[in-house]
């Protein structure tokens, strides 16, 4: 294998902006197909170690996290649902009382939890419920020993990885803020798997000597300080508010991909390299090895999967950056990229890098993106997973997207695995000679 | 407001979607918002269905409320029917659409759709999903079905033809409903007995309109058909089964109900049928399923079906039962009391923990809620209600009703118990270098246990060392266990040693032992045999 000059991906980082404003995209206001923000219990729950969810909702609510999480029951899990009931809506009980009531039982039967999230439904939001009060009212009752903070996951303000952003965005305004003396920092944001932080960390340490902390933490108590000092990357895509209210608290936001894959990961990386003045002679020097590795990981999947055609329904906004990593390192071709809510800025660095042909939409009308994906006829749909057998048994071959979040996907060493997640489809379709099956 | 961490049944708008996804061209608009489409998952992937269900989401979201979700719902309906061409349409809302109070049927009606439209009014602060599923079904036979002036009566039509009857209940996502229904159909047709319509599962409307054709109903789930079959009784009637045919006798019971309600005689099925359960169960090879403490928990049909099988079958004692189905609370607390216990009615997955926790049962027959309980605890399990994993749609054929129903019963509930039994000779042999107690109960879970944590796992978790959260022992400091005591009650079999434990710790508190020795635990043994 020829090792191929890296330069293409450091001259695009530069590119960015001018990105999508000519490209034509399909906005659709129908039936959408996603999960709702309180979706992001499931990963955010088990990142942030000392910290319960409350799902302040419906049966619906209690009923969606538990069949989304699959039947995953744990010893005990640190989320929850305070399932409203007819009393509190027929006023028979003060809704505020009830709340305070629920979340004094389960303090007293997690005395492990530090920071509690009072996670606003569709139901609290239509009954006006004020979890934000409720969080301050609750915070003064449990001082010190808890802090509760409160936002919104619902599914008529949040779709799936929005979830994420609110807790996110709550956590900011929480934030220390960083002393006069403050040397300029890295911030990282996004919910990453503990080895894919390390694995940065240890990247980050061979760049320069800035220092470099992660949000969500994995403690509660150890949040990281923000101010005019603070540098921030995004690590996910869907982190809009997030980065406003960063941005407001004084950080400054390095605009980058995202780092799936070699290339994305490279150029993430560099973006931080850049801001902290590290040469790029040197950058060069602490990146090669990984990149290499994680090209060398690439090219069996590449084998695979080059010239296969993939479409996207929308569903955690991780749509647009695993397109641009399809395409641009593993030679598939993007048909439609489906994306539930499109920030043109964040994601400015990714669609310049799309290939022309690609169809982007935003939004959902289900029936009809169905009508053109089967139109499309795509050697592989990525989709949710109330549609993924549906379209297996019409013969088409699918990835449910809800893995992308689950596993860890982003870095130079998960770049192969990454790949095996859309290569795998294939794989098992080659393998199997079972009637019915083509 | 309530504190929930798992839920036994969903909002009953998902009852609702169990009715409309069995079926055939219904198609149900569900005024909710986005993320209620989570549902869809529950059929495509644990059933598996290769099909969408034939639900219409509107997602409302925040922008919409207040100026437009009742024109957004409608949109919705016309735009579904012209692309599904459903022959019944049924309307409704999810919790937050409730609230908003568009009134989906009255929007509905006001469209003059072609076809029929049922609208549903499933409260969902109040309600479940066997409610939801009742409400939806019950609703659906009362618009389809003809008027009892339009029937003629049922002795002419008796003449000359063999007896027919309906097979109401079983739905999409339903806990084996799909080999029952197999396993009935044989059963019925064997007697000679014509099936007239089975619903809601494969059931078009058409098919609805029919059920007043049959002479009597087979009521195969009490919580989704009973409300149908009550109104067919009243407006038809049309009598119905009251038996559920789990287990051998059950099954005899049915049968009889069958030969009456169709007036022919089942001597000769009662002779020739049967079940391999009677003789297993008589074998000495199950001598030592005698008197094995049994805890079960489910649907209320499933488990007052599960105790009698347990007791009467299978020579159980059942230790204790209950039911998360308050609509048959009184049915549950019945059987009950038949054996002697206080049945627990409760939705709360922790009071349940607890209760087994207390029972220290030898075997727990219960929903994937309670395998997960009984794994926890270190307890042998079989599951034998809803609700569903993806586990309970097993490739194999495998109903619990009728008689091969009773032979896949005594395999899935004797199965965990010899598993017991086998991991309990291998231990006795643990000293042999082939053998290590490390291993965890196989049949238990994950049965990996690597060097480090070999110590650990040696001793299978303990009922009160395994939680740390449930159970907080108050009062008096439990008693200390000397070295050898703690060796000697490691021979003991893992699946009733947290029992024995237990006991030994309760009888050292009340006598003020602080320190157990062997003497203590063998006092203890003594003074709760029984
Ligand atoms: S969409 Fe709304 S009501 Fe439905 S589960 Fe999500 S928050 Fe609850």
């Amino acid at each position: 294998m020829t090792v191929v000059p890296r330069t293409s991906a450091l001259s695009h980082a530069n590119a960015s902006g001018t990105g999508c404003a000519d490209r034509p995209v399909i906005v659709e206001h129908g039936q959408r197909e996603v999960f709702c923000g309180l979706t992001s219990i499931i990963w955010l729950h088990r990142k942030i170690q000392d910290a319960f969810f409350l799902v302040v909702g419906s049966r619906t609510c209690a009923h969606l996290i538990q069949s989304a999480a699959g039947v995953m029951i744990f010893a005990e899990p640190r989320f929850a649902t305070a399932i409203i009931d007819e009393r509190d809506l027929a006023g028979l009980a003060d809704v505020n009382e009830e709340l305070d009531r629920v979340v004094a039982q389960l303090l007293s039967r997690r005395p492990d939890i530090r920071m509690l999230f009072l996670v606003g439904s569709c139901p609290s939001e239509v009954i006006k419920l004020d979890l934000p009060r409720a969080a301050q009212r609750l915070s003064r009752t449990h001082a010190p020993a808890v802090k509760i903070l409160s936002y919104s996951g619902s599914g008529i303000e949040t779709t799936f990885t929005q979830g994420e952003d609110a807790c996110l965005t709550a956590l900011v305004n929480e934030l220390p803020q960083e002393t006069d003396a403050a040397i300029p920092s890295l911030l990282v944001v996004g919910s990453l798997a503990e080895v894919v932080e390390d694995q940065l960390n240890r990247l980050f340490a061979s760049l320069g000597t800035f220092d470099v902390a992660f949000l969500p933490p994995r403690k509660a108590e150890a949040l990281p300080a923000v101010g005019p000092n603070t540098r921030f990357l995004l690590a996910q895509p869907f982190l809009t508010d997030t980065a406003r209210a960063l941005t407001e608290r004084g950080g400054r936001h390095l605009p980058a991909s995202f780092p799936l894959g070699a290339r994305g990961t490279t150029d993430w990386l560099h973006a931080a390299a850049q801001a902290f003045d590290v040469p790029d002679a040197h950058f060069r020097d602490v990146t090669r090895a990984g990149e290499e590795r994680a090209k060398r990981a690439l090219e069996p999947h590449r084998f695979r999967l080059a010239g296969k055609s993939v479409f996207f329904f929308p569903d955690s906004q991780l749509e647009i950056p695993l397109a641009r990593f399809l395409s641009e390192e593993l030679g598939m071709v993007p048909l439609e990229v489906g994306s539930p809510y499109l920030n043109r800025r964040i994601m400015a660095a990714e669609i310049d890098r799309l290939p022309a042909s690609v169809q982007l939409s935003e939004g959902q009308d289900v029936d009809r993106q169905l009508d053109r994906c089967k139109a499309a006829k795509p050697d592989l749909v990525v989709c949710g997973l109330g549609l993924a057998n549906p379209l297996e048994a019409q013969g088409l071959t699918t990835k449910w997207s809800i893995e992308l979040l689950f596993a860890p996907t982003q870095g130079y060493d998960q770049a192969g695995d990454l790949a095996a997640l859309f290569s795998r489809p294939f794989e098992r379709r080659a393998r199997l000679e079972v009637p019915g099956c083509n | 407001m309530q504190l929930t961490l798992w839920t036994y049944e969903g909002p009953p708008h998902v009852g609702a979607m169990r009715i409309a996804t069995a079926m055939k061209n219904v198609h149900y608009v569900l005024h909710a918002p986005q993320g209620d489409t989570y549902a869809d998952l529950m059929f495509t992937m644990i059933e598996r269905r290769d099909r969408r269900p034939p639900v219409t989401y509107t997602t409302f979201q925040a922008r919409d409320l207040g100026s437009d979700t009742a024109e957004l719902f409608k949109r919705s309906v016309v735009e579904a029917h012209d692309r599904h061409r459903p022959d019944l349409m049924i309307v409704g809302a999810s919790c937050t659409a409730e609230l908003i109070q568009d009134d989906p049927g009255g929007l509905a009606a006001g469209l003059d759709l072609p076809i029929p439209v049922v609208p549903l009014e499933l409260p969902a602060y109040q309600k479940k999903e066997n409610w939801g599923a009742a409400e939806t079904f019950y609703q659906i036979v009362r618009a389809l079905t003809k008027r009892p002036h339009q029937v003629a009566a049922s002795d002419e039509r008796r003449q000359d033809r063999r007896p027919r009857c309906n097979l109401l209940g079983p739905t999409a996502l339903g806990f084996r409903h799909r080999d029952d229904v197999v396993e009935i159909t044989r059963l019925v047709a064997t007697l000679g007995i014509d099936i007239n319509v089975i619903a809601p599962l494969d059931a078009s409307p058409a098919d609805i309109a029919r059920l007043c054709d049959a002479d009597f109903n087979i009521v195969l789930y009490p919580e989704i058909a009973m409300n149908a079959a009550t109104y067919l009784k009243r407006t038809f009637g049309q009598p119905m089964t009251k038996t559920v045919p789990i287990g051998v006798g059950a099954t005899m019971d049915f049968i009889d109900e069958l030969g009456a309600l169709a007036g022919i005689d089942t001597t000769e099925a009662r002779a020739t049928l049967g079940s391999r359960l009677p003789w297993y169960s008589r074998s000495v090879d199950s001598t030592y399923l005698t008197g094995k403490r049994v805890f079960i928990f489910g649907d209320a049909s499933h488990v007052v079906a599960a105790a009698r099988v347990a007791a009467k079958e299978l020579g159980f004692t059942v230790a204790g039962l209950g039911t998360y189905s308050r609509e048959f609370a009184r049915e549950v607390r019945a059987a009950a009391e038949s054996y002697g216990v206080e049945a627990l009615i409760t939705d709360d997955y922790l009071a349940v923990e607890e209760r087994v926790q207390e029972l220290q049962p030898e075997l727990v027959l219960g929903t994937q809620m309670e395998r997960h309980i009984a794994k926890r605890l270190g307890i042998p399990c079989a599951v034998i209600s809803a609700p569903v994993h993806v586990q309970d749609f097993p490739a194999r054929y495998s109903p619990q009703m009728g008689f091969e129903g009773a032979n896949v019963l005594f395999d899935t509930w004797v199965h965990p118990l010899m598993m017991g039994l086998e991991e309990h000779l291998l231990a006795m042999f643990r000293t042999d270098f082939e053998f290590q107690d490390g291993a965890a109960p196989s049949h238990l879970g994950p049965g990996r246990v690597d060097a480090t944590s070999a110590a650990v796992a040696a001793e299978p978790p303990l009922p009160a060392a395994a939680n740390s959260t449930a159970e907080t022992l108050e009062g008096p400091v439990a008693p200390k266990w000397a070295d050898d005591a703690e060796t000697e009650l490691r021979k003991i079999p893992f699946f009733v040693r947290g029992k024995a434990r237990r006991n030994t710790e309760r009888f050292a508190t009340d006598r003020g032992v602080t320190t157990i020795s062997i003497e203590t635990l063998y006092d203890a043994k003594a003074h709760y045999s029984r």
